[in-house]
């Protein structure tokens, strides 16, 4: 509010034509966002509760979503970590060393952002599919990785890979290498300079990696759903059952189960807008790269 | 433990960062590197300290290897450009940094480590900044943490990178003296960048002054003041004026002026380029038989001294010299006025026929000799 | 470099090119194999089906307007944002990021509800003729819905860094508003505007999620590309499958590029 007191002797002077285009372009702006994005958000809600707490509440606790739910929390607990320790590593070799070809691995790690998630599927089968690479022996060992939870957790993997390390390669190339050579020079081991030095410069934007890679691995749809074979119970994780519940024209059950998701957007959100505020500057200039 | 630098080359790409630098540093001695950016002054500072390493030559310390020795293990005290603080500790978690990542076994203890960092900081005198973050501090006060967190680990060597480069000018000087006496009762071996030449002929014992990768010359600061060894030397510390001549059968000849000079017997015959500082360049309002008729273009007072500007029209270029105040009023100099420059006494340095560049080797100090009979008109 | 002051390089550039070579590299080689096996001939055949041409070109045609549109529509929120203070304009800028956290599937639904005849916009659009749910323009809407925050946030830091000073030599030299921004401020804010476009598009190229509710997925008419593929892949067309996602995959990667290059092109003036 200060902000628009101190505005308004200014604005005093400005001539009423001027005035009049702020306040439309003000007002288109808001229209669009109000009607492209808040609207769609509503209306997940609206839908969810529709035909009553009742229905809602018995559309989540069915035993298939409570599995979706548990499903999804899986893959993500597996998928999450491994592509944090993935991108604290390569911002550590992007960015406190010199190698030939440093430009190409920083392209390769943007890579799966550029790829269609249809895309990001279809590779996971057809190299562990029945007609893949790996497919006659992974049958001959009785292994199933496609249309079963190690292939929506590959595909999960591939499709959130880049989150962490994007967020963290800006950040620690503006940093710099001071701070570790002096700990180096000091006399600490590399395990002490990632932990003292390192890990307390960049926990904000780790932290922020984290969250939209997370978001990401819990609402992705369309890697998942070329993997998984959709196998009630067994291979659906949330979005999954949102679409399965949606094509059986159970509409109330698919926005309950869309709203938890809504949530957990709402959620990220609202935990990303407070890093930006409260840590902005240790997150660095931050380019979006897609999710 | 006398340090020795032999024949150190590192090469960035294309760009020669040091080019077979060699140098031997005694024990206890406050030596400055100084040069211009790219000089390889911070390159040299970074070998030592094991953040870099030379693609060839020599780093020994009492004849060890010290390029064997990593940057961890050469217990080396190094103050960074920008200090290179730990942001999110305080000072006197960064002065106890060097002290807690020892292996257990040579790890002192709690009580000791607080003790010895309190000392420290004492010393350094932060006392009662200790739970300060590096944010929250002065530039100066950063600087200090900085060198304390450095002396923390008792280095055998200090090494300190533009240690005043970010500073204001009135704290770098009190800083500077502080940082001497500092030197004087530790008698710590240290080595400083530079690229102030006011710094280093202030602080150091020894200065080397260092261009585009190489060493220029190695001497005491009067030395390197009163006796620069090569044309660059005489352009980058102090003032000095660039004239082109000619040595002619022992004889000095610049401009309409063929002198006779003491200093050059034997010196084959060649174009050259003389250096002289303002300061050796005598002033006299009467025309004289020899030395360059010259214009006052201006002249301006700086506390005692006079600074002149002078239009030589025989040697095609102006002239800077600089004299006392009280004698430039003596003689009445004022812009436009006549006068005859006599230089008391130049370095030569003959051009090399192959390179065509001044030759170091071959540098003469040329006193010329203005008798009557040893003057003598050109035409 | 023969030796290296911070240690861990070995570590952890190895785990990355592992990590990247399993992940990444291994399955995209699988593709590019896979694709190979049925031949130019082969892959032009499976391209030049008339499903596939269609789809093809409904992707690309419906990405590049969806483009455009959030270009358009981002330059003005990004400088009603950057510019301009109004109650509320945290949150606004907040939810900016919705498509960027809302889960494809999600987005696809409730657009779906939205825009259905008998949805709260679909049923104030049906009286005038316009059916947006289960046709292309609803492929346009669910595209834009996702593309939309790219534009906006490449030009916010741009335009927050922008000089006032250039501005006001504008206006002092005798410039109007209008030739002010097209002058002036247009060619400085055009090479992260483009930027946005490109990253914009690629997203909207590889939608599927949201489009695929809202589309309808009528042959020939509004299904997009990454439907054909699952379609082939639940015939177990595999080769097939493989060789449209390789024109999908080389149409990206050439976005990648220009991206990069628009990217290089951008810095001219960024680094003064």
């Amino acid at each position: 509010m200060a902000a628009v007191v101190s505005a308004a002797p200014l604005r005093r002077h400005r001539p009423i034509g001027r005035r009049l285009v702020h306040g439309l372009l003000i007002g288109v702006a808001l229209g669009f966002l109000l009607l492209f994005l808040l609207l769609p958000l509503a209306a997940v809600f609206v839908e969810a509760l529709r035909k009553g707490l009742g229905t809602y509440v018995a559309a989540i606790v069915h035993p298939e979503a409570l599995a979706a739910i548990e499903l999804t929390l899986l893959v993500a607990v597996i998928a999450v970590p491994l592509n944090t320790v993935f991108g604290v590593a390569a911002a550590w070799a992007m960015t406190h060393f010199d190698f030939r070809g440093k430009a190409l691995l920083g392209a390769l790690i943007d890579l799966p952002f550029s790829v269609s998630p249809v895309v990001s599927g279809l590779i996971y089968v057809l190299l562990f599919g029945a007609q893949g690479w790996f497919g006659p022996w992974l049958q001959a060992h009785d292994i199933k990785l496609i249309f079963a939870v190690p292939g929506l957790v590959l595909a999960t993997i591939f499709v959130t890979l880049p989150f962490v390390a994007r967020e963290l390669i800006p950040l620690m190339q503006a940093q710099g290498s001071d701070e570790e050579e002096a700990a180096r020079v000091l006399g600490a081991s590399g395990w002490q300079i990632f932990f003292r030095v390192t890990l307390p410069n960049i926990r904000w934007a780790l932290l922020y990696g984290v969250l939209l890679c997370n978001a990401r691995a819990m609402g992705e749809f369309g890697a998942v759903s070329v993997v998984s074979g959709h196998i009630r119970g067994l291979t659906n994780t949330l979005p999954l059952h949102v679409e399965i519940l949606y094509n059986d024209y159970n509409y109330a059950g698919a926005f309950a189960v869309a709203s938890l998701l809504a949530l957990l957007a709402l959620v990220t959100l609202c935990l990303k807008t407070f890093l930006e505020w409260r840590y902005g500057s240790e997150l660095a200039a931050r380019a979006p790269r897609g999710h | 433990m006398t340090i020795a630098i032999t024949h150190l080359s590192r090469r960035f790409a294309e760009f020669r960062a040091l080019d077979d630098v060699s140098l031997s540093i005694a024990p206890g001695e406050f030596v400055a590197l100084l040069g211009p950016s790219g000089s390889g002054k911070t390159t040299l500072l970074r070998i030592l300290a094991g953040l870099d390493f030379p693609d060839s030559g020599e780093l020994t310390q009492d004849g060890r290897d010290l390029l064997r020795v990593s940057a961890r293990d050469r217990g080396v005290g190094l103050v960074f450009q920008h200090y290179a603080l730990f942001r999110h500790m305080t000072v006197f978690e960064n002065v106890a940094f060097g002290l807690r990542v020892r292996p257990r076994a040579r790890r002192p203890s709690k009580a000791e480590i607080a003790d010895r960092v309190d000392r420290l900081i004492k010393r350094v005198q932060l006392d009662g900044l200790a739970q300060r973050y590096p944010a929250q501090l002065s530039g100066g006060q950063r600087q200090r943490v900085a060198l304390a967190r450095a002396l923390a680990i008792e280095p055998g060597l200090l090494l300190l990178d533009e240690p005043f480069g970010a500073l204001d000018a009135q704290v770098r000087i009190s800083l500077r003296r502080w940082l001497r006496h500092l030197h004087e009762e530790l008698h710590l071996t240290t080595v400083f960048v530079t690229h102030d030449q006011e710094e280093a002929l202030e602080l150091a014992d020894r200065v080397v002054v260092m261009n585009r990768g190489r060493i220029e010359q190695v001497g005491t600061p009067e030395e390197i003041y009163q006796q620069p060894a090569t044309p660059f030397v005489f352009e980058f510390i102090g003032k000095s004026n660039k004239l082109p001549v000619r040595i002619q059968n022992g004889r000095l000849v610049a401009g309409d002026q063929r002198l006779d000079a003491d200093g050059l017997d034997g010196a084959a015959d060649a174009g050259a380029i003389a250096y002289v500082r303002p300061e050796h360049l005598a002033l006299t309002p009467t025309p004289l038989e020899s030395g360059w008729r010259a214009t006052v273009r201006h002249i301006y007072l700086a506390g005692s001294i006079a600074h002149v500007e002078l239009d030589v029209p025989s040697l095609g270029q102006s002239l800077e010299a600089e004299l006392g105040g009280e004698e430039a009023q003596r003689r009445a100099l004022q812009p436009g006025a006549a006068v005859t420059v006599q230089p008391r006494h130049l370095t030569v340095f003959p051009i090399d026929g192959k390179t065509g560049e001044p030759d170091p080797e071959r540098r003469r100090v040329a006193h010329p000799r203005y008798g009557q009979a040893a003057l003598a008109r050109w035409r | 470099m023969a030796r290296r002051v911070l240690p861990g390089f070995g570590l952890s550039l190895g785990y990355t090119l592992a990590y990247l070579g399993l992940i990444v590299f291994l399955p995209l080689a699988a593709l590019a194999v896979k694709a190979s096996g049925i031949g130019m001939a082969g892959l032009w055949k499976t391209i030049s089906a008339p499903p596939v041409l269609a789809a093809l070109r409904l992707s690309f045609g419906a990405a590049l307007l969806s483009a455009v549109i959030n270009a358009a529509v981002g330059l003005l929120v990004a400088w009603v944002l950057v510019r301009y203070t109004f109650p509320g304009r945290r949150l606004v800028d907040a939810l900016v990021d919705l498509p960027f956290a809302l889960p494809t599937a999600v987005a696809g639904i409730a657009l779906t509800a939205l825009y259905a005849p008998n949805g709260w916009i679909g049923s104030w659009l049906a009286p005038f003729g316009i059916k947006v749910a289960f046709t292309s323009l609803g492929v346009l809407v669910a595209m834009i819905f996702v593309g939309f925050p790219f534009v906006v946030r490449t030009l916010q830091p741009v335009l927050e860094a922008l000089d006032r000073d250039v501005e006001e030599a504008a206006t002092s030299l005798g410039a109007s508003r209008l030739q002010t921004f097209v002058r002036v401020l247009f060619p400085l804010l055009l090479p992260a505007l483009l930027t946005g476009f490109a990253l914009a598009l690629a997203r909207a190229v590889g939608e599927y999620g949201s489009v695929i509710f809202i589309a309808g997925n009528i042959p020939m008419k509004s299904e997009i590309l990454p439907l054909v593929i699952v379609k082939q892949l639940e015939q177990f067309k595999y080769a097939d499958a493989a060789a449209v996602g390789v024109v999908m995959l080389v149409l990206s990667f050439l976005l990648l590029l220009a991206i990069s290059l628009l990217q290089r092109w951008s810095r001219r003036w960024a680094e003064r």
